[in-house]
Order: structure tokens, then C-alpha cells, then sequence
């Protein structure tokens, strides 16, 4: 059983078509798999969160009660993604697993909604948001090792607080910008093989092989994306990530909550007064690039 | 590529002789399997050695799919037509010649003689697209590749799809597929789950939900039998079958109608009309927009003229057969109104 399927092109050259199907479900029983293993070390082996130092109570008390963390344009940008992104995969998916129906057009147009989502988002990180907040730093690496040696019983300092976004978020995000990028730029020259309202159909755009290949990777990112997407579902419905979730629909999270997670100094979130409670306080902050980078 | 068609590759035979271990061999052996009607399309892709199954059912052992049988007194309610009766029982069965004529014409104009004494009402519309491209074993879309070689500048597409063409574009060849849809008859399907009953025009998909099939069938699947109602007995029939070689070709399209009028003269009103098309899309098409049009009007050149516009409606032409839209548009008025001298027809200039 191969991994992809192979033909023979009108020229004898044996080229692959794309991947083989049957990678949809090893995707869809990793994803699972992935949720026995976590909810397994969680339930058994996990040990409680314990993080370096303590807030100072004249820091804690200039925090608001409603942390700004994601701004109107970055939420809408999510939710956006998050609705192409399913149309996607399952007008992708679903046909190939026995679901028939016309596919093909809902198919480009989810694409079409979401390149020019991911155009909008990486403009958008990059002049007006804090672009490296989501790149991991020294200190997440540092503290990523911390914590496994932590996790293996070694005796290791516990690791600082994090800052807008924890090392997981980070690495889940760079893998979603390999594996979405990988899709959207296959699907954009595979949109030239069939009829959009975009540019003229020419399917000799590149040969045999180079398409094939083309068809592989776009296979393989969207299989990749199965399981990628299932995981940050299941992140995004553990009750310990709810305040998370949460503010990717209100915008903010509780004072409480980025206490106990998030380091004032790798996160800075500025106010206007230090009794300030009410949300508008930090208006503006984005601007500066202080709040947002997701 | 060089086809190889000296023999064919091995497979186990089956010949089972009732319809119940045909089909347990056709669930046991899944998509392995390949179900042998009478033979004309199969032993074309077998012996081009494009497909290669690893098991043969042959279904000319079960005489349960064969013959036509009387539903009613003497057929008053319809008759049901095994789906292993050839073409020419068919064609010489009584009643069917009777008051199903428009299936008697669409089946006499299939191949030649001795095509029709082998092949088979069932295989006919059950048979695999033309489409040379997709014949000759290229890797396109219906062969689960990634391209239509027939849909490009340089494509041979002059027998291919000017309607709900979805990345691939060939087209149905059954003659009698559209005689069906027009005499609204009923597909018998064994499936996994028992019979099924679906309508003739449900019978056959295009490529936007499958594009590697004609038809619904899925693994393990057998049509059994094709059911016509007498909704449509003794009807005005209308048949023309359009292919290049006169004596025996595949169509390039044809039109079958079923008519029932009221009035005394040749403008009658048309009270009832069932019209389908085939070879200008992946499957059969029924053109229930022409017929809701030209319901309740008289059945007149100008009726035929304006069913004959509306079916063309959103046909695109690939490069080499854009005369297939004024063919369809004439197909159409003539399906209404006949061949009546002096009527004007659509021309198309290359």
C-alpha cells in the first residue's frame, strides 16, 4: 500500500496524481490518538502548573479586570479562517470518503475567502500588530526545557509565566503556516485547472510531474490540516483553555486568568489609570502594537 | 502508450446463476469486482488491458434478469424489462412495440444487429463513456488522475459535453437512456441494503458529484430490471439519433419525447410532455425546464423554436463542438413539432 497513487502519463513517465486516500483517516485516528495521549497525561502524569516568582501587587493591581488580547479585525480574521478552512477540508475530504456532492466550486471559493484572509492576516501581523509575538524567543525554549526535565523528575527551576502566547500556541501556529501555506499555494495554481472566474483555464501550466507533485503536497497539507484542526478544536473545548477560546470570540480575557498564565513584563498590557477596571481603558493599544499578535 | 491487445489479463470468471449470489460475489470481491452484461463495453477495456479486475461476474447465467414481464392485464400497469434482456428482445417484444415505441426506436438504432442480439438493455445504459482521451487509459480525472486532456486548446473534443461539464467532459453514449427518462421508467438496483427504486434520471450522475462514474452504482450494486409505468403508453413518441456514420456509430446526440396532446389538427395543445436529451452532458439530461415551457401550448413551429432556444440555455462549446448547440436546439423543436416541411432550423457555421 503506497502512500500516493501513481500513473502513466500520455508519455510513459510514471508520475504520481496525488496522495492516497486512505491518509484522510490515518490524519483523522492520529488527531484521536492525540486526544487519548494528552487527556491520558493529563488525567495520570501531569503535575500541577508552578511558574518562577510572583506578581508584585503594585503590578497586579494596574492589570484591568478585562485583559485585551485579540482585536475585532484579528477575531473576525480567526473566525473567517476558521469558516473557510472547515468548508475546505470538508468539501475536500468528504467526496473522497463517499459523501458525493458538487464539491468543486464551494471548493475554490472557501479558497479564494481564505488566501485572502491569510493575505489580510500577514499584512495586518506585520504593520499593525506585535509581529514576533507569536515566534518563539530564548525564553520559551529555556522554559521548554524546563519543564520536560521538570515532567522527567529533574530537579529544575519552574519556568517564568508566558508572555501573549505560550510555546504550544506558538509551535501550533507555525505548523499551521506550513502546512496552510503549503495548501493555498498549490490550490492557487491548481485553480488554473479548472474554470473560475479568475484567470483562463491552462492545465499545461507546468508538466506531468510537477503537477503531480503539486497535487501531492496540496494532499498532504490538507491532511495535515485534518489532524492540525482537530487537535486546536480539542484544545479550544478544554475547560483549562476556555478563557482562551473565550476571548477569541469577546476579545478579552479575566484579570484572574492572565495573573496566573501570562508575565506582565512579556505582556504588556497598558492602562490607562491603575484603577481602571472597564475595557475601554485600553483603547488604543493596538495600535501600538501591544495586544495582538494572533 | 503502447496498449497491449493480444489477450486479456487473467481474472477469475464467476458465473453465477441467480441474482443473489451474483450479488454476494459482487459484495465479497468489492471494488475488485466487474460486472460482464453482454460484453461490448467490458471486453473493450479488457482486452485494451486499461482495466484490469481480478474478478470477472458474468451475469449471462441468470435467467431471472432476463425477459420482459406484463405487469397488470396484459400490461395495463406497465411491463418491467430484465436488465440482461438484449436489445433485440426488446425491440421484437409485442407490447413494448406497442405502446413503448419510443424505447423500440432508441434501441434499433443502437450498433448494429449483432451488437443488439448481444448487448443488453442494462449494459446500454449502463455503460462507460467514449471519451478517447479516458478509453485509451490516459490518467485523466474519470481515471482518477488529475486533468481532461479533451478539455484544452489542442483537446479532439468534437463529441464532447456543452452542458454541466465539471472538469471532465465527456459525455453518456446510451441510446436508450433518454428513450427511458422520456417514458419515466424505473431503475431496479440491489444494493447491500436491499432493492432500491430510483427514476430514470437518477439513475445517472454527472462529474460535479462523481467523476469517475456514469451512474450510481456504487461496489457491490446490480441493476436488476428497468420498470416503465403506463403513464406514458401508446404517447406521441419522437426519437433522432445524430452520429457520423449512418450504420452503425455511438450518437453525437439524441433526443427522445414523449407527448400527449389535446386537439384535432397539428397544432394541438400539448397537455403532458416528457423530453431528455443525451450526449450533450456526462449524463442523460431531462429538460423539465422546455417541458414546463411548452406545457399548455399549441404544438407549433414557434413552441418548438422557443423549447429549442431554452434547452441550450448555459451550453458552453469546447473548441471543436460548439455545432452541437444548434444540433440540440433542432433536436429539441423536433422533438416537439416533428420534421414538418418548410420549418426553418438553427444553423451552425465553423
Amino acid at each position: 500500500m503506497g502512500l500516493l497513487e501513481w500513473a502513466t502519463s500520455p508519455w510513459g513517465k510514471l508520475v504520481p496524481i496525488h496522495i492516497a486516500w486512505f491518509l484522510i483517516w490515518v490524519a483523522v485516528i492520529a488527531g484521536f490518538l492525540f486526544f487519548i495521549v494528552h487527556v491520558t497525561y493529563l488525567r495520570y502524569f501531569a503535575k500541577p502548573k508552578e511558574f518562577a516568582g510572583s506578581i508584585s501587587p503594585a503590578v497586579a493591581a494596574q492589570i484591568p479586570d478585562r485583559v485585551p488580547r485579540h482585536s475585532l479585525a484579528a477575531r473576525l480574521f480567526h473566525w473567517i479562517m476558521a469558516a473557510s478552512m472547515f468548508t475546505l477540508l470538508f468539501t475536500a475530504f468528504l467526496p473522497k470518503v463517499g459523501v458525493q456532492f458538487n464539491w468543486v466550486t464551494y471548493h475554490w471559493i472557501a479558497g479564494t475567502v481564505l488566501t485572502a484572509s491569510v493575505i489580510f492576516h500577514i499584512i495586518h501581523a506585520s504593520f499593525f500588530m506585535d509581529f514576533w509575538a507569536i515566534w518563539p524567543d530564548r525564553i520559551d525554549l529555556r522554559d521548554a526545557w524546563r519543564r520536560m526535565l521538570r515532567a522527567a523528575g529533574k530537579p529544575e527551576p519552574p519556568p517564568d509565566r508566558f508572555a501573549k502566547y505560550p510555546l504550544e500556541n506558538k509551535l501550533y501556529h507555525g505548523a499551521i503556516i506550513a502546512a496552510g501555506l503549503s495548501a493555498i499555494l498549490t490550490g492557487v495554481f491548481m485553480m488554473s485547472r479548472v474554470h473560475t472566474v479568475f484567470f483562463p483555464r491552462n492545465p499545461y501550466l507546468f508538466s506531468d510531474l510537477t503537477w503531480g507533485m503539486m497535487y501531492v503536497l496540496h494532499g498532504l497539507s490538507g491532511i495535515g490540516l485534518i489532524a492540525l484542526i482537530m487537535v486546536h478544536v480539542y484544545f479550544g473545548l478544554r475547560p483549562e483553555k476556555r478563557p482562551i477560546t473565550k476571548s477569541m470570540i469577546f476579545g478579552w480575557m479575566s484579570r484572574d486568568f492572565y495573573l496566573k498564565e501570562h508575565d506582565p513584563k512579556r505582556w504588556v498590557v497598558e492602562t490607562s489609570s491603575p484603577s481602571s477596571s472597564s475595557p475601554s481603558t485600553s483603547k488604543g493599544l493596538e495600535g501600538r502594537g501591544l495586544t495582538d499578535a494572533g | 502508450m503502447a496498449v497491449i491487445r493480444d489477450v486479456m489479463a487473467a481474472f477469475e470468471l464467476f458465473q453465477p446463476t441467480s441474482v443473489a449470489s451474483a450479488q454476494k460475489l459482487l459484495e465479497q470481491h468489492g471494488p475488485d469486482a466487474w460486472v460482464l452484461a453482454g460484453g461490448l463495453d467490458s471486453f473493450d477495456w479488457l482486452k485494451d488491458r486499461i482495466k484490469k479486475p481480478k474478478a470477472v461476474v458474468d451475469l449471462s447465467g441468470i435467467d431471472e434478469l432476463r425477459g420482459v414481464r406484463l405487469s397488470g392485464n396484459n400490461g395495463s400497469d406497465g411491463i418491467e424489462i430484465g436488465a440482461m434482456t438484449t436489445l433485440t428482445e426488446v425491440v421484437n417484444h409485442p407490447i413494448v412495440r406497442q405502446k413503448y415505441d419510443l424505447l423500440v426506436q432508441a434501441a434499433e438504432l443502437v450498433a448494429s444487429p449483432q451488437i443488439r442480439n448481444q448487448g443488453t438493455i442494462g449494459g446500454n445504459v449502463s455503460q462507460d463513456t467514449r471519451c478517447w482521451y479516458y478509453r485509451s487509459g490516459w490518467p485523466c480525472y474519470r481515471a482518477g488522475g488529475n486533468i481532461c486532456y479533451a478539455d484544452t486548446p489542442e483537446g479532439r473534443n468534437r463529441e464532447h459535453a456543452i452542458l454541466q461539464a465539471d472538469r471532465c467532459v465527456a459525455v453518456n453514449p446510451s441510446d436508450s437512456a433518454p428513450a427511458l427518462i422520456a417514458l419515466d421508467a424505473k431503475f431496479v438496483i440491489r444494493t447491500r441494503k436491499g432493492e432500491r427504486v430510483v427514476d430514470a434520471e437518477d439513475y445517472f450522475v454527472g462529474p460535479d458529484i462523481d467523476i469517475t462514474r456514469l451512474h450510481i452504482l456504487q461496489s457491490g450494486d446490480l441493476l436488476t430490471a428497468i420498470r416503465i409505468p403506463s403513464t406514458w403508453a401508446s404517447a406521441q413518441f419522437y426519437f433522432e439519433k445524430i452520429r457520423d456514420r449512418n450504420v452503425w456509430d455511438f450518437p453525437l446526440m439524441n433526443v427522445a419525447s414523449a407527448m400527449v396532446t389535446s386537439g384535432q389538427n397539428s397544432s394541438d395543445t400539448i397537455d403532458r410532455i416528457r423530453i431528455s436529451v443525451n450526449g450533450a452532458a456526462a449524463r442523460p439530461l431531462r429538460l423539465k425546464a422546455v417541458e414546463d415551457a411548452v406545457r399548455g401550448k399549441p404544438r407549433d413551429a414557434a413552441t418548438g423554436e422557443m423549447a429549442g432556444k431554452q434547452a441550450v440555455q448555459g451550453a458552453v462549446p469546447l473548441q471543436f463542438n460548439a455545432y452541437k448547440i444548434p444540433l440540440m436546439r433542432n433536436l429539441v423543436k423536433r422533438a416537439i413539432v416533428g420534421r414538418p416541411a418548410g420549418v426553418e432550423e438553427a444553423t451552425w457555421a465553423s
